[in-house]
């Protein structure tokens, strides 16, 4: 594999405390090293600033759910079409993008690795199948597991060393990289009771006698007692409804001082009366993360324009159908496993709801303290597509254009929050790389991405430095996957097949006596055909779980 | 299991060996319980342990029959041979054409999309003459749909409408949907009630609680009078005149929809292939989303060939459409009705055709076969088909499912890897696609290198 040094160019590199500083930084067989040998090919990044390649914490790319919206819209493809070039695939754009498209549009702006957050483990085969036609980026999926039917049954009779176990099973089952918790416990009321939606924590199923607060505490416990390197990730219950933020701190609060990762938690920050106006509960919730170094979060930022709304979360994309102007709604049922819905979205600035969960997102940034555990995202393509990233990176470094912004968007929504109280904040360069690579890998705990030491993975970007951050964040000129020239002069200068990052905790396979039983009963495989064989990882990197922490 | 293997093995004779847990991909179920006894000496499936009547048929019938590896006008070749042809044609053809796929692997549906994108063809699958309407209904109101373990586990009334699963999809019945006992409904069909609509009676309807015979055609005047009845409205008489349906069995249907826990539409291709064609779907989709006002309630087309639905997936997550795609332009085009392989080749307007485990030339419109007989096709297939009679170059491949491993997907988006039974002489479609895909690429370079397409060079 070829070397390489990049040399004159600004460094952020958050990780290593190198905050803008002219450093050579030297790549050797797709690492970063200290030297490299003679004739290395040299990029001369004067005037430019280097970054680690961006890391996108929470995305949909790939899988069911994400096929179907693709499916669905047609219309959101043909004005934005993805031509092929000489190394590289042609696809369609859009907010739910082909899968090569997907991959080369992550490369153009910078990003190296992104991770679908949502599959069901019986779609995990079929998220393979995509992420391996998703080029350049290192990318891997959480696993749905906070509506499992045997989980829960598991959890009800208080087998605790089952429970752990069968998680462990289903991660490897899977190829996962951690655990997906959505509007746990809210499934069974949607598929079994006629679309009936559960509101309160402790709302105890009748069927399966468990509520969503035990099924957190004890996923978020259980992902800790596998040392998976990110924790659960968790969307909350009541997603979008107004006064949800007390469920959003009761589900913090339900974690204990255990480590857990909230998403998209703008959409889980609203006060007000169900059923009414929300309002801003941005200052409560950042308060308590602030406070509270277990937990982390990304904001899932709204942007204005075209969006798809797609989630295991199926009550709340039927509720939503109904406020939108698009009427076209698709609800995908797996079995034991999870909901679905989708449904194509505009968010528009006249609209208060709207433009109060634009400035939510602003108020998390901007409240944030520590920059590693409130991280950038849109909740592609919930909040907005992730080609929005370079302009929200704009909003929050140039508040000049940020108040020109909220200039144009409904007054009231405005008043209801805190962005006019002379929230003058405008983030760094370095902030903007912790937010965007570094804070998003670490949280990952992906100690070979995010920065730019001996030894990490070679994955860098070179942005030419623009006033313009917007401009600046769109297309980097120069951008390095695994050691090797991908993009050179805002040009495709070669194609490349990222590799699938993946947990494998150990389990007790005694516990396949549990589920297999399971499987014979009720699902429509056999147990036998169920786990996702190892060649459907291709390029699989293992990342290593800490050492099991025994139950208490 | 394991127990019931040894025994197998045990009292086969010599050089059998026993697949657990293979795959049928003879249609749209893609059940994965069967368990094949394999006589290794003759290359036979003997017996094939949980099939129904068409699977068992699919496996034990099929023979490796020595057939050339390859036919270069009518011409025996070896697979090099013909690759270097087919290679030869696509990379000079002005206007190529892609089609079939849903009879074999998404590993192979990958590389015969990968060749369509770097030759500027049409792409289309068996789905644009088939649920091709109900992909367009999708897309213009979306589906409330459920995997099959969700409607075996819950559906305490399954709606069958426009098909005849008894003879097509027998295992629907008895695995999927009907008999089969669930978490919620405990004792199999005695916990659901079963509607069959349909313009005929067919071996189909004895199992059904409730028949409801509908006038040909009439499709979409039950379903529009069904969602005007959901939503409150009045409903005339003459309904029945219009569709052959009495009032008050609309109105009972509607009645036990909106009362029923968790309610499946399973329909066929009698909505999608005769008049009203999307329309049809589209109103059985939308009536289905209506219906989540009052319960649960989903609906699924019941897919025909093993892999259509693995075809619908591939061809969308790698161009954002389902089917009837275009790459002239360098980039996925979709307009069914111009890029659907009936219409295409209707037209006369390809210049070269890549079929893929399908025959088109037996079932296409009269000037469809016409012009495929006028243009260079290529085609892969393990079995002696009419498209192949009239192909220049016509590989023999192994069959998916029983002689090569590979990915399917059920008819609920369901993946499944295949277990094969035996080896096959012959290469998979995988494998053939792939050498034609390098070879290809190595001639447009070339081209590009000269500036100009070359010319067809002549070929034996």
């Amino acid at each position: 594999m070829a070397s390489l040094k990049i040399v004159n160019g600004r460094v952020y590199d958050p990780a290593n405390g190198i905050d803008g500083e002219t450093r050579d930084i030297c790549i050797t067989d797709g690492r970063i090293t200290a030297s490299a040998p003679a004739g290395a090919k040299t990029v001369d990044a004067q005037g430019m600033v280097v970054m680690p390649g961006g890391v996108d914490i929470h995305c949909h790319i790939a899988g069911p759910k994400v096929n179907l919206a693709r499916k669905l819209q047609p219309e959101d493809h043909r004005h934005d079409v993805h031509p092929r070039t000489a190394f590289t695939r042609s696809g369609t754009g859009g907010t739910v993008p082909s899968t090569f498209a997907t991959g080369y549009r992550y490369a153009t702006m910078g990003y190296t690795t992104a991770m679908e957050a949502a599959v069901t483990p019986i779609g995990a085969r079929h998220t393979l199948e995509e992420l391996h036609d998703t080029p350049v980026i290192d990318k891997g999926f959480y696993v749905l597991l906070g509506n499992n039917v045997l989980l829960h049954q598991l959890l009800k009779d208080g087998k605790r060393d089952e429970l752990r176990e069968a998680v462990a099973w289903w991660v490897n089952a899977t190829h996962a990289y951690t655990i997906k918790l959505v509007n746990p416990g809210g499934d069974e009321a949607w598929k079994g009771r006629r679309n009936s939606v559960v509101t309160d924590l402790d709302d105890k199923s009748d069927v399966f006698g468990v509520s969503p607060r035990e099924i957190i505490s004890a996923l978020v416990q259980v992902a800790n007692e596998l040392g998976l390197p990110h924790p659960a990730h968790i969307h909350c219950n009541n997603l979008g409804h107004s006064g949800n933020y007390t469920t959003t701190l009761e589900t913090m609060r339900a974690a204990g001082d255990q480590r857990v990762h909230i998403t998209h938690i703008q959409f889980h920050s609203y006060g007000g009366e169900p059923g009414k106006n929300p309002t801003s509960k941005a200052t409560e919730i950042s308060a308590y993360i602030n406070e509270h170094p277990n937990v982390s979060a990304d904001v899932g930022q709204v942007m204005f324009g075209k969006s798809t709304i797609m989630t295991a979360d199926a009550p709340i994309a039927y509720m939503l159908r109904r406020l939108g102007k698009d009427k076209r709604w698709v609800n995908a049922d797996t079995e034991f496993e999870s909901g679905c819905g989708i449904i194509p979205f505009a968010y528009q600035e006249h609209i208060y709801t709207h433009a109060l969960q634009w400035a939510i997102g602003l108020e998390l940034f901007l409240h944030s303290k520590d920059p590693w555990r409130m991280v950038l995202s849109t909740d592609h393509p919930n909040g907005g597509s992730f080609m929005s990233y370079p302009k929200l990176i704009r909003l929050l470094m140039d508040r000049q254009f940020r108040d020109e912004q909220i200039k144009l968007v409904n007054k009231k929504a405005i008043k209801n929050t805190t962005l006019l109280d002379g929230l003058d904040r405008e983030y760094t360069l370095n902030e903007i790389a912790i937010v965007t690579r570094a804070g998003p890998a670490r949280l990952l705990g992906l100690k070979n991405k995010g920065h730019l030491g001996e030894g990490a993975d070679a994955d860098i970007t070179i942005y030419e430095e623009d006033p313009d951050k917007e401009k600046m964040f769109s297309a980097p000129r120069y951008v390095i996957k695994s050691g090797e020239l991908i993009i050179e002069d805002h040009e495709f200068r070669a194609d490349h097949e990222g590799r699938v990052l993946h947990v494998a905790p150990k389990f007790d396979s005694q516990i396949e006596k549990i589920i297999r039983p399971f499987f014979e009963s009720y699902y429509s495989v056999r147990f036998e055909n169920y786990a996702v064989a190892d060649r459907y990882l291709r390029h699989g990197e293992k990342i290593p779980t800490a050492s099991p922490v025994a139950a208490e | 299991m394991a127990e019931a293997a040894k025994e197998a093995v045990k009292t086969a004779p010599e050089n059998t060996k026993l697949v657990e847990n293979a795959t049928c991909t003879f249609c749209g179920c893609v059940c994965d319980d069967m368990n094949l006894t394999v006589d290794l000496d003759n290359h036979r499936i003997t017996k094939a342990q949980n099939a129904c009547v068409l699977g068992r048929a699919w496996f034990t019938e099929h023979k490796l029959e020595k057939r050339p590896f390859a036919l270069i006008d009518g011409k025996e070749a070896t697979t090099a041979e013909g690759v270097e042809v087919a290679a030869q044609i696509l990379a000079n053809a002005k206007f190529p054409i892609t089609y079939g796929l849903s009879d074999t692997t998404c590993e192979a549906q990958r590389q015969a999309v990968a060749i369509a994108d770097m030759i500027g063809g049409c792409l289309d699958t068996t789905t644009s003459v088939c649920h091709g309407p109900s992909g367009i209904a999708f897309e213009g109101v979306g589906e409330s749909t459920a995997s099959l373990g969700e409607i075996k586990n819950r559906a305490d009334l399954v709606v069958f409408w426009g098909g005849n699963p008894a003879e097509a999809h027998p295992r629907l019945f008895t695995r999927y949907a009907l008999m089969p006992k669930g978490m919620f409904v405990p004792n199999g069909k005695k916990d659901r009630t079963a509607v069959l609509i349909d313009v005929r009676r067919t071996a189909s309807t004895p199992v059904a609680d409730i028949f409801i015979q509908i006038k040909p055609g009439k499709d979409f005047e039950v379903l529009w009078a069904l969602r005007a009845l959901v939503k409150g409205r009045k409903i005339g008489a003459d309904i029945e005149e219009e569709t052959g349906v009495k009032l008050e069995v609309l109105e009972d249907l509607v009645q036990r929809m909106k009362s029923c826990r968790f309610g499946a539409f399973l329909f066929g291709m009698g909505l999608t292939m005769t008049r009203g064609r999307h329309f049809n779907s589209g109103a059985l989709l939308a009536l289905a989303s209506d219906l989540n006002a009052f319960t649960h309630f989903v609906a699924k087309p019941v897919r025909g060939h093993g892999n259509v639905t693995g075809a619908d997936n591939v061809v969308s997550w790698s161009t954002g459409f389902p089917f009837g795609m275009s790459f002239a332009r360098g980039y996925p085009r979709f307009n069914p009705g111009e890029f659907t392989t009936v219409d295409t080749l209707s037209r006369g307007d390809a210049d070269a055709a890549l079929i893929i485990a399908s025959d088109p030339a037996s079932n296409f419109p009269k000037a469809a076969i016409e012009h495929l007989k006028r243009i260079p096709t290529i085609l892969l297939d393990p079995r002696e088909s009419v498209t192949g009679q009239i192909a220049k170059v016509a590989f023999t491949t192994a069959t998916y499912g029983i002689n090569t491993t590979g990915t399917v997907y059920r008819m609920d988006d369901v993946p499944i890897t295949l277990r094969p039974a035996f080896e096959s002489p012959y290469p998979s479609d995988e494998e053939v696609l792939i050498a034609i895909k390098n070879r290809v690429r190595e001639l447009l370079a070339e081209q590009h290198r000269l500036g100009s397409p070359k010319v067809a060079q002549k070929v034996a």
